[in-house]
């Protein structure tokens, strides 16, 4: 059962010997695949949002608000296009389509699933992979800005100009940090291959704590959690999403770089965000979720979840899961102010990743010590670590004064203060009106009072 | 991979690698030749932007897939990135201007930009026809990402450090130069701020429009304080402290009786 698993992995050697058709159909499966997961993304979103919100939305209307997206889709198509006379009509016209041919394109290196045998090929579910596939979605996200920002330079007014500047400014601070926490990926699974990837999450090391011999989690969100987590915040402000949606932000920018955009060419951005939000969920999943591979108690019970064509589903369930999450952190969370982001970025999850890769490579260049030494190198560490926390001069400043003490300090000629205790007294119109009732023919209760 | 080492070595050209570059190629020359033919400085490097993302390409058909992508992470999509932002602030409608400065400028470049490239372009034909590339199976034994990490950690981890070390001091004076130190204690925050508001001698409320009462309409009327003063702050600056004479305000005999 074992050899069978083993043969369900692709390795690089099994790319590129597909005929032409199956390499089309997989093109096409991966574009439907995106173009589906807009589509129903859509409803997704309003749906959970407006349940979670509490407001009027797909949650309320049609057969499960499912003719939502129709209607949007409907509604763009049939608005006026709009080309501002000061627009740069060629950059205007191609900046759209940078965004989404970017987002699509880094599909084709996500595994959906194990070696398949489709009409007698025998074949991985996989458009392809090469050995630097983690790099082209890097690549691909850093040339999904130039849309953005080419769309705010080209409409030629203010707002779209800014939204398109701010936005080139949180994705390429966005994708250092992204690109750090791919950084312990590649260290422990030794490739840069997503196919590669998703094998070395198969099985845990062994690990031997006193006597017995335990399985550790093979997951990268659990081995690496800090990497996952910094991946994680950083593909939500790679995408542009809430909490993070600085480029568009209504209340500052009217809509950022897409001011200017109307009809189609807006549902085309609107189409990137959502195949981006998909396709960086897709990644997340495949780098640090296991990929395709059933959770933990499934593969127990049952050896044959991780082989055919079962693998997409449990797939399919990681990204809406995380799709979940991007839309859950839209519902519940306000946006940050730039600054503060900014700062989030290069100050805190910067650093963080920097330290957290410097411990992690100091763990991985011990690993073939003698269990006695390296147990003793890593109870050094961790308790400098923790001497340091707990002797770090602490910065607690005096306790506050309490508001009475900071009324009384107040120099003589500061400005008149109301009393602590005001009470406001009841409105004279209020008594008169009550007095002016008729007595209300009930017995008084003992907690009845005039108002 | 191994199949694609092994062509290179053997230099000779698979069918799809003479497609790719035969579409790509003249994508490329395009892109140059539009980067210095176009006038707007924003249109000139995105020309360069395709031109660079077929160099991107170029390097991953030579068997060297990790310097190709980096080329388009790094260069393409950083760089150029850098670039575009501090054009699009020179302003949209920021074109070169066509005239010549210098009598025969323009010809005078055409002909020394043809010839550098003859002479680029023949030397290295001369230089590498009939060159046969050795090593590359041995280079990439293990794998183009692992090879280029062990040269990098073992034979130039000086060269390279120092190199880090020289873009960070660039980085930390530009920085050094840019920024305006404020010292702690001279940043206000929210609270201090307020504070400062309501400190005696700071009156926090709108400031008093200027006297508009029965006996005057103008501007120039200081408002009065709950006191009865009159508070100087409610009049412009600019506006002369006038006082009107006796005969000015005594009537002037044009009504009739």
């Amino acid at each position: 059962m074992n050899a069978l698993y083993l043969a369900q992995d692709p390795t690089l050697a099994d790319f590129g010997k597909d005929p032409w058709w199956l390499v089309l159909g997989k093109i096409v499966f991966a574009f439907v695949f995106g173009l589906l997961a807009t589509l129903l993304g859509v409803w997704f979103e309003r749906r959970v949002v407006g349940y979670m919100q509490v407001r009027p939305g797909p949650n309320q209307v049609g057969p499960f608000g499912l003719l939502q997206t129709l209607a949007d889709g409907l509604k763009m198509a049939f608005k006026e296009d709009i080309l501002p006379r000061t627009a740069d009509k060629v950059v205007f016209f191609f900046a759209p389509t940078i965004s989404v041919i970017c987002a699509v394109t880094s599909l084709s290196v996500v595994p959906f699933g194990p070696m398949v045998s489709i009409f007698g090929h025998h074949t991985p579910l996989q458009v392809t992979d090469v050995s630097v596939a983690v790099l082209v979605i890097l690549a691909c996200s850093s040339m999904g800005i130039y849309g953005i920002v080419l769309g705010g330079w080209a409409s030629g007014s203010t707002y779209p100009l800014l939204g398109g500047l701010r936005s080139s400014a949180q994705m390429i601070s966005y994708e250092v940090a992204m690109g750090l926490s791919i950084v312990a990926v590649f260290m422990t699974a030794g490739t840069m291959s997503t196919s590669g990837i998703v094998a070395a999450q198969a099985h845990g090391t062994r690990l031997s704590l006193g006597g017995w011999e335990v399985a550790a989690p093979g997951w990268y969100a659990i081995l690496l959690l800090p990497s996952f987590i910094i991946f994680f915040i950083a593909t939500v402000g790679e995408t542009n999403r809430a909490p993070f949606d600085l480029p568009e932000a209504e209340s500052e920018l009217v809509a950022g770089f897409m001011t200017e955009y109307s009809s189609l060419k807006f549902a085309l951005f609107m189409l990137s965000e959502y195949v981006s939000m998909v396709t960086m969920s897709a990644v997340t999943t495949t780098l640090f979720l296991g990929g395709w591979r059933a959770p933990a108690p499934i593969t127990t019970f049952w050896a044959g979840a991780n082989s055919g064509w079962w693998p997409m589903l449990w797939f399919f369930g990681k990204v809406l899961i995380l799709v979940f999450v991007f839309v859950w952190l839209r519902g519940t969370l306000p946006r940050l102010r730039y600054d503060q982001f900014m700062r989030f970025g290069w100050k805190v999850l910067l650093p963080i990743n920097l330290v957290w890769i410097l411990v992690l490579s100091g763990l991985r260049s011990i690993e073939d010590w003698q269990s006695r030494d390296r147990l003793l190198a890593t109870a050094i560490g961790a308790g400098v670590l923790l001497l340091a926390t707990l002797f770090w001069p602490s910065r607690r400043r005096e306790p506050r004064p309490t508001l009475q003490e900071q009324v009384n300090s107040r120099p003589h000629g500061s400005f008149p203060l109301p009393p602590m205790d005001l009470q406001v007294p009841p409105s004279p119109r209020t008594k008169r009106v009550v007095a002016e009732r008729e007595p209300a023919n009930v017995a008084a209760g003992s907690d009845s009072r005039e108002v | 991979m191994t199949t694609q080492t092994v062509l290179a070595e053997a230099a000779s050209v698979s069918g799809g690698e003479a497609v790719t570059f035969w579409i790509l190629a003249p994508l490329a020359l395009i892109g140059a030749i539009g980067m210095v033919w176009a006038r707007n400085a924003v249109h000139s490097a995105l020309w360069l932007v395709l031109t660079m993302l077929c160099l991107g390409v170029f390097y991953v058909l030579q068997a060297g897939p990790f310097i190709g992508m980096v080329q388009i992470i790094v260069y393409t999509g950083a760089i150029m990135m850098l670039f575009l932002f501090v054009l699009m602030l020179v302003g949209r409608d920021a074109s070169d201007s066509l005239i010549e400065t210098l009598r025969g400028q323009r010809t005078a470049a055409v002909l020394l930009g043809l010839g550098f490239a003859g002479l680029v372009g023949s030397g290295l034909y001369r230089a590498l026809h009939g060159v046969r590339a050795v090593g590359l199976e041995q280079a990439n034994a293990e794998g183009n990402v692992q090879g280029i990490a062990r040269l990098l950690f073992t034979k130039y981890v000086f060269a390279f450090e120092l190199t880090s070390a020289l873009l960070i001091t660039a980085a930390v004076g530009a920085m050094v130069l840019a920024h305006v130190e404020r010292r702690k204690e001279d940043r206000m925050d929210q609270v201090a701020t307020m504070k400062a508001r309501f400190r005696p001698g700071n009156y926090p409320g709108p400031k008093p429009g200027p006297g508009v009462f029965a006996t005057s309409s103008s501007v120039a009327t200081p408002a009065r304080l709950p006191d009865g003063r009159l508070t100087e702050r409610s009049t412009p600056d600019i506006l002369p402290v006038r006082e009107l004479t006796a005969e000015e305000t005594s009537l002037k005999g044009t009504d009739k009786k």
